[in-house]
C-alpha cells in the first residue's frame, strides 16, 4: 500500500499528516475538504494495507472493524464518520481521539509505575470494557498499544479488526478459526479457536496491569502454536516475584485477571473496575500472597487436565453480565427499626440471587459535618471504623456463600446524591434501599430519598418496606 | 431505498397486514412478496385481494409450492397441507388461480435475487435448512456475477447465510429488530421467515427488511391477533391442528 500525499482528497476529505504508519494500517489526520462542512470533532481516516504482500486477515480485520464500529456508542470508542467501499478504496474516517496509548507509557520511562497509579489506570480501562459488553462486543485484541488514556483519566478502545458483536455474523469465524489475537495478550480461550467471551478481554486487561506492574510479560511472547497453548495449563509467575515490594491486593486482582478457566476470573469487567478502585476491601488470598511460581507438579496434573479441555462458546455477553450484578444497599445508621434492617437483608439476598458472581457493596451515608480533625474521638478514620464496624454487624447474618462482600462509608450532605453518584461510578446493577426515610405519608408531599433515588437512578432501585413477621411476632407474644 | 421481503403468508390476513403496516411505518419502499400466498390460512381470497393490490403498487409478486399446489391440488389428499389445498382450490375464483399459475418463481434486481425455496431449481421447492442446500442456492443465484444477496422463504425460520473469504458458508442465528450490516464485499443469504405461519415456538409474524443504500438487513417480528386466526380456521372447518399450530406458533 502506498502512502496517500498530504493534501489529496477522498470522497470528500482532505488527507493530513501520517500520524501512524504500521503493519496493519496507516493512519492520517483528515478534514472536510468542503470548508463550509464544520468538523464535529478532529477526525482521523484509518487506511488497511491491503496490498500483494499483506495477509488475507488485514481485509476480514478491516471488514470486522467496518461492521462493528458503526454500531458502537458511548465515550470509550472513537466516533465513526465514514467508510470506502472494499472494493474501491477501503479506508474508516473516525473521530481522533486525543490522548496517549498505554504502550506510549509503557515505552516513555522504563520507571515502576506506582499500585495507586496501576489501580487508577486499571480501572479506568475496565470501565471502557464494560462499556463495550454492555453493548454486545468482545474486543479480543486488547493491548496497550489498543488502549488510549484521555487526558481526563478516562480510556478509549482502539481497533476493532478481531472483535466480535453477537449481533452479527462473525465474518472471522471459521478462516482463522485457531489463535487469533495477539500472541502476548490472547486468552487460553481464544488460542483454542473460542471468539465472544467478555472474560477473553478480562484477561488481556491483566496481561497488561502485570506489564504495568512489572515489566514483564506474565506468558512471554510465544511464536508457536504450543507456546501460546502454555497458558492452558501454566500459571504466570507471581508479580511479587518481580518486585517484592507490590501490595498483595494487587497481584490478587492481576492473578485473578490471569486465571486460565474462564469462570475463575471475574465475572465482568464491572466487578474488576470495583476491586481496582476499592484496594482497601479486596479480600486477599493466596493468590495475591505467593511469590514463587507455581510448581512442576502441579503443572503437570493442569498440563494433562488441559489436553482435553472442552470450551463451550458462552451466551450473550450482556446477559452474562446480567447473571453476576452488583448488588448496593443502602443501610441506614440512625432512626432505623429492626424490622427494616431484617427486611432490608431479606431483599438483598434475594436480590444476590443464586449465581456465585454477584457482589454485594454495604454502603452508609453519613453526614460531612459528623468528623473532625482535632476532636480523637471523632477523627475522620475513627468515625469511619465506627460505622464500617456497624454495616459489617449488619451483613453479617447474611448468606453470602463465597460473594465478595465490601462496606464503604460515604460522606455527604446529600444522601440521595451520594447514592447515586456511588451507583453510576461502579456499575452497580441494583440498589437495595429502605422506602421511608420519614414515614410513607409524606412521600407524597416531599421528594424525599428513595422518591430521589429512584427517579435519578442509573439501574433498578428496589424499594424495601418493613416485613410484616415482627409486627405480628409483637403482636402475638403475650405481654 | 428500503425492500421489505415478506414470505409464506399462507393465507393469514391480519399478519399481511400486520407486516405490512409495521414495515411501512419504518420506511418500506417496495414490497416483495416471496411465494406461498395461500395454504393453511382462513383468507385465501382476502389475502389475494391485498396482494394484486401490493402488486399494482409495484411489488414483486413470486410463486410458492402452496400457490401451486392451490391451482393443482392433488386428487388423493394425504398430508395436512393437502387437505387444506383442496379446500383453498374450492376458495379461489378461476382468476385468482389464473393469477397464481401466471406468478414467476424468482426474480433478480440489481444485486438481490428473490426466490421462495432454492435459486438452485426453484421448481424443486428444496429447503435451505444448512449450510450445504445454502452454498448451492447462493452459487447458483451467482452465476449472474452482479448478484450478492439471495432473499427467500419456504423454511419458516429466519436465518443468515454468510460465504468467507474461503468459500465457505457459515450459518448466523440473527436477533429481531437489529439491523445487520451484509457488506457487498461478501454474498449472503437469507431466510425472512414466515409472515402467517411461524413454527418457532413463537407467534409472532417474521419479515425481513434489506435497505439498499446501506446494505442493511433487519430481521423483524411483528405481534398481531393470531387468536382471531385461529378462531377463523375453526369457524371455516378446517382440522384443528391448523388453529392449535396458530395458537402456538409450532
Amino acid at each position: 500500500m502506498k502512502m496517500l500525499e498530504p493534501g489529496a482528497h477522498i470522497d470528500g476529505f482532505t488527507i493530513g499528516e501520517c500520524l501512524h504508519a504500521g503493519g496493519m494500517a496507516h493512519i492520517y489526520r483528515v478534514q472536510y475538504t468542503d470548508e463550509s462542512m464544520r468538523e464535529p470533532f478532529p477526525m482521523a481516516m484509518k487506511v488497511p494495507r491491503m496490498t500483494g504482500g499483506d495477509g488475507a486477515e488485514n481485509i476480514v480485520g478491516f471488514e470486522v472493524e467496518r461492521q462493528i464500529l458503526p454500531a458502537l456508542t458511548g465515550s470509550h470508542v472513537p466516533r465513526f464518520v465514514a467508510a470506502g467501499d472494499l472494493d474501491q478504496l477501503p479506508y474508516i474516517v473516525m473521530e481522533y481521539v486525543e490522548g496517549q496509548t498505554l504502550q506510549h507509557r509503557l515505552d516513555e520511562s522504563g520507571e515502576p509505575v506506582s499500585p495507586a497509579e496501576i489501580a487508577r489506570l486499571g480501572a479506568a480501562v475496565s470501565q471502557a470494557v464494560h462499556s463495550l459488553h454492555l453493548q454486545n462486543t468482545c474486543h479480543l485484541d486488547l493491548k496497550p498499544a489498543n488502549v488510549l488514556m484521555r487526558p481526563d483519566g478516562s480510556a478509549v478502545l482502539l481497533d476493532f479488526g478481531l472483535s466480535c458483536h453477537a449481533h452479527y455474523p462473525d465474518l472471522l469465524a471459521e478462516e482463522m478459526r485457531l489463535a487469533v489475537g495477539s500472541p502476548v495478550w490472547i486468552a487460553p480461550e481464544q488460542v483454542v479457536g473460542v471468539r465472544g467471551d467478555p472474560r477473553s478481554d478480562i484477561f488481556a486487561v491483566g496481561v497488561m496491569l502485570y506489564e504495568l506492574a512489572t515489566r514483564e510479560l506474565p506468558f512471554g511472547n510465544p511464536q508457536t502454536k504450543g507456546g501460546m497453548r502454555q497458558r492452558l495449563w501454566m500459571d504466570a509467575p507471581p508479580p511479587r516475584k518481580w518486585r517484592p515490594e507490590l501490595p498483595e491486593w494487587l497481584q490478587e486482582v492481576i492473578l485473578r485477571c490471569l486465571e486460565s478457566e474462564a469462570a475463575k476470573r471475574y465475572p465482568s469487567a464491572a466487578h474488576l473496575a470495583f476491586d481496582l478502585s476499592h484496594p482497601d476491601q479486596i479480600q486477599v488470598t493466596e493468590r495475591g500472597r505467593r511469590t514463587r511460581s507455581t510448581g512442576f507438579r502441579a503443572h503437570f496434573k493442569r498440563w494433562l487436565r488441559a489436553a482435553g479441555m472442552h470450551y463451550e462458546p458462552s451466551p450473550l455477553p450482556s446477559r452474562q453480565i446480567d447473571e453476576v450484578p452488583i448488588v448496593m444497599v443502602a443501610v441506614p445508621h440512625y432512626e432505623v427499626s429492626d424490622a427494616t434492617l431484617y427486611s432490608l437483608r431479606q431483599a438483598v439476598s434475594r436480590s444476590l440471587g443464586t449465581r456465585p458472581g454477584a457482589q454485594l457493596a454495604c454502603v452508609t451515608v453519613i453526614d460531612a459535618g459528623n468528623s473532625s480533625t482535632s476532636d480523637a474521638a471523632n477523627s475522620e478514620t475513627a468515625v469511619h471504623r465506627r460505622y464500617l464496624g456497624m454495616l459489617r454487624q449488619w451483613a453479617q447474618p447474611l448468606d453470602l456463600s463465597g460473594r465478595a462482600v465490601s462496606f464503604h462509608v460515604l460522606e455527604s450532605g446529600d444522601v440521595a446524591q451520594a447514592l447515586l453518584r456511588y451507583a453510576a461510578g461502579n456499575h452497580v446493577s441494583v440498589i437495595v434501599m429502605g422506602a421511608a426515610t420519614h414515614g410513607l405519608q409524606m412521600q407524597r408531599l416531599l421528594a424525599t430519598v428513595p422518591i430521589k433515588v429512584a427517579m435519578d437512578a442509573p439501574c433498578t432501585v428496589i424499594l424495601v418496606k418493613q416485613a410484616l413477621p415482627f409486627e405480628q411476632l409483637a403482636s402475638a407474644s403475650p405481654a | 431505498m428500503k425492500l421489505a421481503l415478506l414470505s409464506d403468508i399462507h393465507a393469514n390476513l391480519r399478519a399481511l397486514d400486520a407486516c405490512v403496516a409495521h414495515a411501512t411505518s419504518e420506511g418500506a419502499s417496495r414490497f416483495a412478496l416471496l411465494g406461498d400466498l395461500v395454504g393453511y390460512g382462513p383468507q385465501p381470497v382476502q389475502v389475494l385481494q391485498r396482494v394484486r393490490l401490493l402488486a399494482s403498487a409495484g411489488a414483486i409478486v413470486l410463486k410458492g409450492n402452496h400457490d401451486e399446489m392451490a391451482v393443482n391440488p392433488p386428487s388423493t389428499a394425504q398430508a395436512l397441507g393437502e387437505i387444506g389445498a383442496a379446500w383453498t382450490h374450492a376458495q379461489l375464483t378461476a382468476a385468482d388461480r389464473a393469477y397464481l399459475d401466471a406468478l414467476p418463481l424468482s426474480d433478480t434486481q440489481g444485486a438481490v435475487h428473490l426466490v421462495h425455496a432454492s435459486a438452485n431449481a426453484p421448481q424443486k421447492w428444496q429447503y435451505v435448512i444448512n449450510e450445504q442446500l445454502a452454498a448451492a442456492s447462493l452459487d447458483a443465484a451467482c452465476e449472474d456475477p452482479a448478484v450478492r444477496y439471495v432473499f427467500g422463504g419456504h423454511v419458516h425460520e429466519q436465518t443468515l447465510y454468510f460465504m468467507t473469504a474461503t468459500h465457505k458458508l457459515m450459518r448466523f442465528a440473527p436477533t429481531p429488530g437489529v439491523p445487520i450490516p451484509l457488506p457487498a464485499s461478501r454474498r449472503w443469504l437469507a431466510t425472512v421467515g414466515s409472515v402467517g405461519q411461524p413454527r418457532d415456538g413463537k407467534t409472532q409474524a417474521m419479515y425481513a427488511m434489506f435497505d439498499l443504500a446501506r446494505a442493511e438487513l433487519t430481521f423483524h417480528r411483528v405481534p398481531y391477533d393470531h387468536l382471531a386466526v385461529a378462531a377463523d380456521l375453526r369457524a371455516a372447518g378446517l382440522p384443528e391442528f391448523f388453529a392449535k399450530r396458530m395458537e402456538e406458533g409450532r
